[in-house]
């Protein structure tokens, strides 16, 4: 009967963000003493799966099971309580509190009503120790650690939880070559004590060595479970693609080599252990992707371009001169002329109680108005240009921007930028979340922008956009340009395996662009 | 042994107020004219503990990333109530107690519970709700009057053993029940908790409202054990605005000297309790150096700026501009 009833099954798992089916009647059947390793590409329900076990989102339908018998989970604590404990991706440490007071922190052990600090601090570096982290200081605060020593707090944490179910999700992503070993050796410990371990990861090294089982996951659904090693690396490449083609892409342009000199440049660009040595060039009417997983380092590069991040090294030139950008509004000043619209429009692309008028303008205020005051003719001149051009749906510029549809706000960021004529632009994941004829319509005016002579730098999660929009792909893979793809090279597959950072049989990094 | 270091390292904005403190209570004391006695003691005691207490009360809310502004009209109706309750026998003066203490329980849980079930802002609902509790104190007593069991109120704001102001010895006892147990518990931690990473503390299954429900609570005790102070000192009850106003402030800027930060999760109540008393004698230092009244609130200011721009280092730090305006 060994391994016959698993410890913990999902059956028919489906959840819905809006119109996004994030899962879709998803299975996952985990046994104690394995490593059940899952796969996918960004967007492909991963994050979903583990939340729901994990208790943070409540499915819409279909039923988990534990030792055989239906539970559903409340909360997060609920789930732990019943023995599932989840590293996630984004630290759940607190960051004012020490090392110890977190790894206790749901249950810490109590004397007369109140927290037994030398218990405390007992549990905590046994829990360490069981990390192997026993270099941290059980009394130094987590906001003074870096981040790969949190994420060794984060595991120490979860084992202090006993649990019999242990999720990883990207947990190794932040540490050093020496502390995944020695996770390694922890998680194959735990594997041999009897925990179910899910490992989810990108590398497919990792994989290789730790898994037992592998479920692929595609779509929102689980399409293939194998037993590790059975496949090679193109057959699970293979498995991870085939997504649904739902968007039209405007004709790209069939153009010569391009001899113009690059507007935008970097060249060696690195930054924290975020960047690492990014050189690339974008040019007057060209459109280059960023592509790879998502926290590659996509999101910092675009903001050390825009001038957010201090302490970069390397160089970064406009028009082939070297140029200092020192903030944001030195970035869209005009002697550079850049935009970026923002990942999030909601935070850092829009105020939402203020008007549609009021947002539209912001950006471009400086030049609407003489001696500080708005010349009201200019910008309702202006605004109307915007509105006619990206077709706004809203009923009126005076009523608050938060009130118009998601892809009308991102049109309103967009047009917000636009008013200023950027020459570069820098783009976000600026469609997460929206519907896919405004995806259409952005997809359209990019392509136009950059026939104006834009330089477009364009980062995406989704493959199709980056297939459909881009003249060439840079591939990001741990802060690192890992491959270019130029024209025709832009599949889906060599998407996913460069993201992966499998060296397929393909070319390798930086032939493409002289091809 | 590099525990201490954490211990220091935890305990520097405490340290920093006691130490600023010190510095000075001895200028104050050398300048004055009786010198270091029993009595310049007890007079600086019985002026401190007042807003020591409002200080504490401030600071379990602030260690939630909350605000309290109605702390200084709970001190304000307690003082009013207790000029009504805490008179008579023994049994009817305990009694009194008890009501007015309970009193201020009630107003904190009132707070905590708009502000954690309603979810409103902090900042919006003790304004309110201070204003209310204000209205009340001045419906209890429309003008100054009332009268308080004056046994008592010798004995809390005398000497013990002729030496010992009994107010300093009754601050400690509070510290001892109130703030000591309530940092150790679970609760303690959860306000904490909530306060450095509402998301994180979810995410690790900590009873956020309960941890937050309790620390306003407390708030409410804590203000409510001031007013019955302000009591024993004056005799009598009053609905003073501008007064409460200013205890609302000032125990901001204790709680801000005493190196609780205003972001949240950092902080203890004895540092408040430090900032609360450097605060109270930057004024008594400005008489003993015969300086003109008029120059007082200027020169707190003045220090509280300086004190609060320490602060602010850790911004030059920052290597993602964006984290500025986390």
């Amino acid at each position: 009967m060994d391994g016959a009833v698993p410890l913990f099954r999902m059956e028919g798992i489906s959840k819905r963000y809006g119109g996004v089916r994030a899962l879709e009647k998803a299975e996952l059947s985990v046994t104690p003493g394995s490593i059940h390793a899952i796969l996918g590409e960004n967007g492909a329900g991963k994050s979903t799966l583990i939340k729901v076990m994990a208790g943070v989102v409540a499915p819409d339908e279909g039923r988990m099971m534990l030792d055989g018998s239906e539970v559903t989970f409340a909360s997060p604590a609920a789930a732990n309580q019943a023995g599932i404990v989840c590293i996630f991706q984004e630290l759940s440490l607190v960051p004012e509190l020490s090392v110890a007071d977190n790894i206790v922190i749901s249950d810490p052990p109590k004397r007369f009503g109140m927290i037994d600090r030398k218990a405390q601090r007992r549990v905590a570096e046994e829990a360490l120790a069981r990390a192997g982290a026993a270099d941290i200081h059980p009394l130094a605060l987590v906001k003074d650690l870096p981040l790969s020593r949190r994420q060794m707090v984060e595991i120490a944490k979860a084992l202090a939880r006993k649990p019999r179910i242990l999720i990883l999700d990207e947990a190794t992503s932040a540490l050093t070559a020496a502390d995944v070993a020695k996770i390694f050796g922890v998680l194959k410990r735990l594997r041999s004590e009897g925990l179910a371990l899910l490992y989810i990861s990108h590398r497919m090294n990792e994989i290789a060595e730790l898994a037992d089982q592998c479920t692929v996951f595609r779509n929102g659904r689980n399409v293939a479970s194998y037993a590790a090693g059975a496949k090679s690396d193109n057959e699970v490449v293979e498995l991870m693609i085939g997504r649904e083609y739902s968007h039209i892409f405007p004709p790209k342009p069939v153009r010569a080599p391009a001899i113009t000199a690059p507007v935008l440049e970097a060249r060696k660009l690195s930054w924290t252990d975020r960047l690492d040595n990014i050189s690339l060039t974008v040019g007057a009417g060209e459109v280059v992707g960023l592509g790879g997983l998502d926290g590659q380092g996509q999101r910092e590069l675009l903001l050390a371009f825009f001038g957010v991040l201090r302490g970069l090294s390397g160089q970064i030139l406009i028009d082939g001169r070297p140029a200092v950008i020192a903030s944001p509004a030195k970035a869209r000043g005009d002697r550079i002329g850049m935009a970026l619209i923002p990942e999030d429009r909601k935070t850092e692309g829009l105020m939402l109680p203020m008007t549609v008028r009021e947002n539209l303008s912001f950006a471009a205020l400086d030049r609407l108005s003489r001696a500080g005051i708005i010349d009201r003719a200019a910008e309702q001149r202006l605004i109307d240009d915007m509105v006619g051009l990206l077709a706004i749906k809203t009923a009126g510029l005076d009523i608050p921007v938060g009130a118009l549809s998601g892809g009308n706000q991102q049109k309103v960021v967009i047009a917000k930028w636009l008013m200023r004529q950027p020459r570069i632009i820098l783009l976000n994941d600026p469609t997460r979340g929206i519907d896919v004829g405004t995806k259409q319509e952005l997809y359209q005016l990019m392509r136009k922008l950059a026939d104006q002579g834009a330089a477009i730098l364009f980062y995406s999660t989704d493959y199709d956009e980056l297939i459909g929009c881009c003249d060439r792909v840079l591939v990001l893979y741990d802060g690192a340009v890992k491959r270019e793809l130029v024209g025709a090279e832009i599949t889906e597959r060599a998407l996913i395996a460069s993201a992966l950072n499998i060296h397929g049989e393909e070319m390798p990094v930086g032939q493409g662009a002289d091809a | 042994m590099k525990d201490w270091r954490y211990w220091l390292a935890e305990q520097r904005g405490t340290l920093l107020a006691f130490g600023i403190f010190i510095v000075m209570f001895t200028i104050y004391t050398s300048n004055h004219p009786a010198g270091f006695t029993a009595n310049v003691v007890q007079t600086a005691s019985n002026k401190g503990v007042l807003l020591a207490f409002v200080a504490m009360a401030q600071t379990l809310v602030v260690i939630t990333a909350g605000i309290d502004l109605s702390v200084g009209m709970i001190f304000l109706l307690t003082n009013c109530l207790a000029s009504w309750l805490v008179i008579g026998t023994g049994i009817e003066t305990a009694l009194g107690v008890v009501a007015v203490l309970g009193t201020g329980l009630l107003c904190g849980a009132i707070n905590g519970a708009i502000v954690i079930y309603g979810r409103l802002q902090p900042i919006v609902t003790t304004i309110a709700t201070g204003a209310v509790y204000f209205g009340i104190a001045l419906l209890l007593r429309p003008f100054p009057g009332g009268s308080v069991n004056e046994d008592l109120a010798d004995a809390l704001t005398g000497r013990l053993f002729g030496v010992v102001p009994a107010s300093l010895v009754a601050l400690l006892t509070v510290v001892l029940v109130v703030w000591v147990p309530f940092s150790r518990s679970v609760l303690g931690r959860a306000a904490y908790a909530a306060g450095s990473s509402e998301m994180a503390a979810y995410m690790s299954g900590v009873p956020i409202r309960r941890g937050k429900f309790a620390a306003y609570a407390l708030a409410g005790l804590l203000a409510a054990i001031g007013g019955l102070f302000l009591t024993f000192f004056t005799y009598t009850g009053e609905a003073a605005y501008a007064s409460g106003n200013a205890y609302t402030l000032f125990s901001i800027a204790a709680v801000v000297l005493g190196g609780v930060s205003l972001f949240g999760g950092k902080g203890s109540a004895i540092g408040a309790i430090f900032g609360a008393l450097a605060f109270r004698t930057i004024g008594d230092l400005l008489f003993v150096f015969d300086f003109d009244p008029l120059w007082q609130p200027l020169f707190q200011g003045v220090i509280l700026l300086i004190a609060v721009s320490l602060g602010a280092f850790a911004l030059f730090r920052v290597r993602n501009r964006l984290e500025w305006f986390l």
